[in-house]
């Protein structure tokens, strides 16, 4: 079991939580080439290692959360709100 | 290499034995082949023979960086089947089906292929309109497909659970000829009968980088030395995008998720057949070996990982999906459980394709059904390295059918590698 510092509820087993994808993606204008939306929306640097990622706590507040993984041990270094701006607001609250 | 047939077993017997070769060389890498096939996986090692079987390239080596039987091959549930509907997959799948039909003897190796029929249960009208339209397709291309009502299911399946309130069973489509064989056997049949042909099977020989000349791959270093290949295949499952990148070749529509299998201890023959329950979120099948033991698996774990083993949460979940299923199983004990490294892709299905360097092939992108694919894999890959140009059946299942908004996607799931189980 993985174990998910949520920062708005603390730590959580990760069967709380669904796990979103890549969180590095950015995707591209809506008049940008067909290239660039088939490789924003269908190819991945598919990380061996450390990675941003998304995870859902969809079975706790249901925000979305950037973690930064290794998908070879599964070890967390960090867990951060997906918004920027709560991120302000979770550190202003620490 | 002493071949298997009945003389030569009577004749060992009187021998106590003695007189059997080892069943492939470990041969020192040469310093260049005519392919370079890297990955000796099922994969792998098929495509090294049929380069040899049926394009006459013999000079071919296979770099595997464990040993031959020790990644995916070993790591399935062991389940043969080509109920695929989408144009390309169910000619391909259907050709493989084919090949397992008379691998034991092309092989000269038993792989114990058992036509068990393959019973995938629906538990709604709905699920059986869909089912049907796809079991339909499959009869217009000539694939065996049958629809069992709930009197037959329970004529030949006794110990399902008839009973479940909440998802009923109404019936079963079936496909005779599919079933399962020995995932050992089959590693082991390719490795010895490519070995046979002249194929370098060479273990411990893990790929550490590539040397560029003139836009090709000059030479691969490895852990036993540099070793330099006119044509190169990745056939690398889970590790492909660690190798493409490793070719500075950016990004790929694959991500690596892992999958577990699970076998328990023996029990006196239960389960005739290959049962797969789909419902409700859960996903489970299963099949009884010849040992006895049954083996089952449900679904990815859910986040991607490059870490060959399991967690817990998907126990569990395959555990209830076994109750809810066959109840019978309740007492039974986990011997074994493991997990492999599956090349999830954006639409589930696979690649045979060219890629950007001219001198290198790619084979990716197998999700759950690798296993079962393994012939006609390497049948199509090597006939794509000998030939210069894919089949027919493959011509759509390469990097650039997504642009072109040609994917093939049999769920219909969308570009999300985890939901294409």
């Amino acid at each position: 079991m993985i174990r998910i510092n949520c920062p708005y509820c603390g730590e959580r087993d990760h069967s709380e939580f669904s796990y979103g994808g890549d969180a590095t993606i950015n995707y591209p204008s809506l008049d940008a080439s067909e290239k660039e939306w088939t490789e924003a929306i269908f190819f991945r640097k598919n990380i061996k290692g450390f990675q941003f990622e998304t995870w859902h706590h969809s079975n706790g507040c249901r925000m979305w959360l950037v973690v930064e993984r290794s998908t070879v041990t599964h070890e967390i270094k960090s867990v951060k709100p997906c918004h920027p701006d709560l991120q302000k607001v979770v550190k202003n609250n620490k | 290499m002493t071949k298997f047939n009945a003389w030569n077993v009577i004749k060992n017997g009187l021998n106590g034995q003695s007189y059997w070769t080892r069943q492939w060389r470990d041969p020192e890498p040469k310093s260049s082949y005519d392919v370079v096939i890297i990955g000796g996986g099922l994969h792998g090692l098929a495509t090294a023979y049929y380069l040899a079987k049926n394009h006459n390239i013999k000079n071919v080596a296979v770099l595997e960086k464990g040993w031959i039987g020790g990644g995916n091959a070993g790591r399935n549930t062991t389940i043969v089947r080509s109920n695929y509907m989408m144009p390309g997959n169910h000619e391909f799948y259907e050709h493989s089906l084919k090949l397992w039909e008379n691998l034991s003897h092309e092989l000269n190796y038993n792989v114990m292929f058992s036509q068990r029929a393959h019973v995938s249960l629906f538990h709604s009208p709905g699920a059986k309109d869909s089912v049907s339209r796809i079991y339909n397709i499959m009869r217009l291309h000539g694939t065996d497909a049958e629809l069992w009502d709930l009197k037959t299911l329970k004529k030949k399946i006794p110990h399902l659970n008839y009973h479940n309130s909440r998802f009923p069973i109404l019936g079963a489509a079936v496909q005779k000829r599919a079933g399962n064989a020995r995932h050992d056997a089959v590693a082991w049949g390719y490795a010895r009968a490519a070995d046979t042909l002249g194929v370098d099977i060479l273990q411990n020989c893990e790929v550490t980088g590539f040397t560029r000349k003139n836009g090709n791959i000059e030479s691969i270093q490895t852990s036993r030395g540099i070793i330099k290949g006119k044509k190169i295949g990745f056939a690398v499952a889970g590790n492909t995008s660690v190798l493409w990148q490793m070719a500075e070749l950016g990004n790929l529509p694959i991500e690596s998720h892992k999958l577990q299998a699970f076998v328990s201890e023996a029990v006196k023959p239960l389960l005739d057949q290959v049962v797969v329950y789909g419902v409700g979120g859960a996903h489970f099948y299963i099949s009884q070996s010849d040992k006895g033991s049954m083996v089952f698996g449900g679904d990815l774990d859910w986040y991607k990982s490059y870490a060959q083993r399991g967690n817990l949460p998907m126990v569990q979940d395959v555990a209830e999906a076994a109750m809810a299923i066959f109840p019978s199983l309740g007492r039974i004990r986990l011997l074994r459980h493991w997990a492999g490294v599956m090349d999830m892709t954006m639409d589930g299905s696979f690649f045979i394709c060219k890629t950007p360097i001219s001198n290198l092939y790619l084979n990716a992108g197998w999700n759950y059904g690798g296993f079962k694919a393994s012939p006609a894999s390497g049948w199509y890959f090597a006939d794509l390295i000998a030939n210069e140009s894919p089949h027919n059946y493959v011509q759509n299942h390469n990097l650039e059918r997504f642009e072109k908004g040609i994917n093939i996607d049999e769920r219909g799931a969308g570009p999300d590698p985890k939901l294409h189980g």
